[in-house]
């Protein structure tokens, strides 16, 4: 019912309509404008909820290695997902459960692998909007990810790819980020939920106030799920003076863990 | 050594290099920045503004160069005519096309010339110039200060204790290991493939891409303070202002891990950022690092637009080539061990 009901509203009102109320804000809200005339959404963002943990609602839990204690024990958090749960295909659930039981050996981010869309957004470090009219990139701090977002040169993904291949446009208030051509090596979040490289992911990012963004993820993969469903958080806008992207330039942090088993024995 | 190569390849292949400098005397093109100094100096080129105000340095551009760092021995000019340019682009355009060598293993390797990513048919902006450094003016380094002189044997060393370069991953290159690579930097120069970057900017920022290892260097323009000395990144701390059409940038708060040139962690590098022309970016850099060289040094290098898009360079990700590096370094140590033990049981 969303699908036309939105537009519709959008169009008699002239203004975005968010789903969620941001903590008993105003539902409707004109952000300031770009150059262009768009709603200027330069700046740093990040996500403040536990869903890179799992993006299901959880319990806090115990984390898989020992030595690293309360410090990296999970912290429960509320479901991020319409419906609360993802609807898993039964086969698909059977694998979640074993990637979740395998996590230290299978998560793509304990290898310092490209995080994949959504996680790239709900990751606990920043990540920043550098906004045109042709392109808008976002730089995320973990591994250095980058998206470009292509505004007015819409194409099919040329190859596969870890971060995908956006294409973008507005819908007023509304940055809308259509991205297909995902390999199938990223995952959710900590917890292995998944998707296979049929993984379709339309992001409707919304200006809620001038430092919080609604954003909202509908995802499409019907190799392992039962129909589409939707995700939603807020972003909230970095305010320090100074605040920037710092360099997590983490390849080097996973060599030995990665490449260790090669190197060379004493003696031989 | 040249009969050996197909001749298909090599017609692919100096023919592109001859299609840029064939322009080189005809189009006048003398008179960018690279090229030999004297005559009129270029009409002072206006960029068109960003609509925040900035000059504007935004697209797709490519900084490869067949120019080395230091000016090689035998070559006293600063500059080439035009005729010792074309003879040294086709050189470098045959020395590229003989990477490969077929029915043999160095086959193994893909060739760049079949997949367009050799120099040759990139896009290269004009230069007649020797050498990239262009001071001191013998195109070469300045000689390293007795510091300099101590930790580079210093470096030696400790190179030489961890052992051969495949003996563990943290032995091999920075590039090889999709860590940091020499079109990252800083400062930016172009290797033997894919230097293509993509610069954007926002009211308050440069940002600029590097294709390769999707690395991006978020510039601040706002004049705020570098990082806290105790921080360093591998790519520094970078701070950026405009002064008239420039893009001057200051890094500083380096590691000694990617060690420029042998360089130190304090190598205080500036980056000038000048677009000459619709096409061109002049970038120009200075590395002033008293703890390795008697002097600052200064070299000069231009970036030609080009065409996108970017790519995702999932280098870590795909990096198949290590694992068989180590791997294979690993399985001739055994085969070796084996062959050994075999010739000490029939003596």
């Amino acid at each position: 019912m969303r699908k036309w009901l939105r537009p519709a509203l959008m169009a008699s009102l002239g203004l975005a309509l968010t789903v969620i109320p941001a903590g008993g804000q105003s539902r409707t809200y004109r952000a300031p404008r770009s150059a262009d005339g768009k709603p200027n959404f330069n700046g740093i963002w990040q996500a403040l909820n536990e869903a890179y943990w799992d993006i299901e609602a959880h319990a806090a839990a115990p984390g898989p290695v020992l030595e690293l204690g309360a410090s990296h024990a999970t912290a429960g958090g509320l479901s991020i997902i319409d419906g609360l749960t993802i609807p898993y295909k039964p086969e698909a659930l059977q694998k979640k459960q074993q990637n979740y039981a395998n996590r230290l050996k299978l998560d793509p981010e304990i290898r310092c692998y490209l995080p994949g869309v959504p996680r790239a957004n709900y990751m606990p470090y920043p990540f920043q909007v550098v906004q045109g009219p042709k392109y808008i990139m976002m730089i995320h701090t973990y591994a250095g990810a980058v998206r470009t977002i292509y505004m007015d040169d819409h194409k099919e993904a040329p190859a596969d790819s870890w971060m995908g291949w956006s294409n973008g446009h507005w819908e007023g208030e509304t940055l809308v980020v259509d991205t297909t051509g995902f390999n199938d090596q990223t995952w959710f979040d900590r917890a292995g939920n998944f998707h296979s490289d049929a993984l379709h992911v339309v992001e409707r990012y919304t200006a809620t106030s001038p430092d919080h963004l609604l954003y909202e993820a509908t995802i499409e993969d019907p190799n392992v799920f039962t129909r589409p469903w939707k995700i939603s958080m807020l972003l909230y806008r970095r305010l320090e003076k100074n605040a920037q992207i710092m360099e997590f330039r983490c390849v080097e942090f996973v060599e030995e863990l990665i490449y260790g088993r090669l190197r060379k024995q004493p003696g031989k | 050594m040249a009969h050996r190569f197909p001749v298909l390849v090599r017609g692919l292949v100096v023919p592109a290099a001859l299609l840029w400098l064939a322009t080189v005397p005809a189009a006048g093109q003398a008179r960018s920045a690279g090229a030999r100094p004297g005559g009129s100096a270029a009409k002072a080129y206006t960029p068109p503004r960003t609509p925040d105000g900035q000059p504007d340095l935004q697209g797709i551009w490519s900084n490869t160069t067949i120019t080395p760092l230091e000016r090689p021995k035998g070559v006293t000019g600063e500059f080439f005519t035009p005729e010792e340019a074309i003879e040294a682009a086709k050189r470098a355009a045959a020395e590229e096309a003989e990477q490969t060598e077929p029915g043999t293993i160095a086959d193994v390797h893909y060739d760049f010339t079949q997949f367009g990513l050799d120099r040759s048919q990139s896009a290269m902006a004009l230069s007649l110039r020797t050498s990239l450094i262009v001071d001191p003016t013998d195109g070469k380094l300045p000689p390293l200060s007795e510091e300099g002189r101590r930790r580079a044997a210093e470096r030696a060393a400790e190179r030489k204790r961890r052992g051969g370069p495949h003996d563990a991953v943290q032995n091999e290159p920075l590039g090889a290991r999709c860590i940091l690579m020499d079109r990252n930097g800083p400062p930016m120069i172009g290797g033997a493939y894919n230097n293509d970057y993509q610069i954007m900017q926002a009211p308050g920022y440069v940002m600029i891409l590097t294709e390769m290892l999707h690395d991006v260097r978020i510039i601040p323009l706002d004049g705020r303070p570098h990082l806290p000395p105790n921080v360093r990144q591998w790519t520094g701390s970078y701070r950026g202002r405009w002064e008239g059409q420039t893009l001057v940038v200051e890094t500083t708060n380096l590691t000694d891990k990617f060690a420029f040139q042998g360089a130190s962690e304090n190598m205080r590098l500036t980056e000038r950022f000048t677009r000459t022309d619709e096409d061109t970016i002049r970038y120009q850099f200075t590395v002033d690092d008293p703890s390795t060289w008697t002097r600052p040094w200064s070299a000069e290098v231009l970036w030609k637009k080009t065409t996108g898009p970017i790519f995702e360079h999932a280098c870590h990700e795909g990096n198949y080539g290590l694992y068989n590096t180590l791997s294979g370094a690993r399985a001739e140590e055994k085969r070796n061990a084996e062959e050994a033990a075999k010739k000490g049981s029939l003596k």
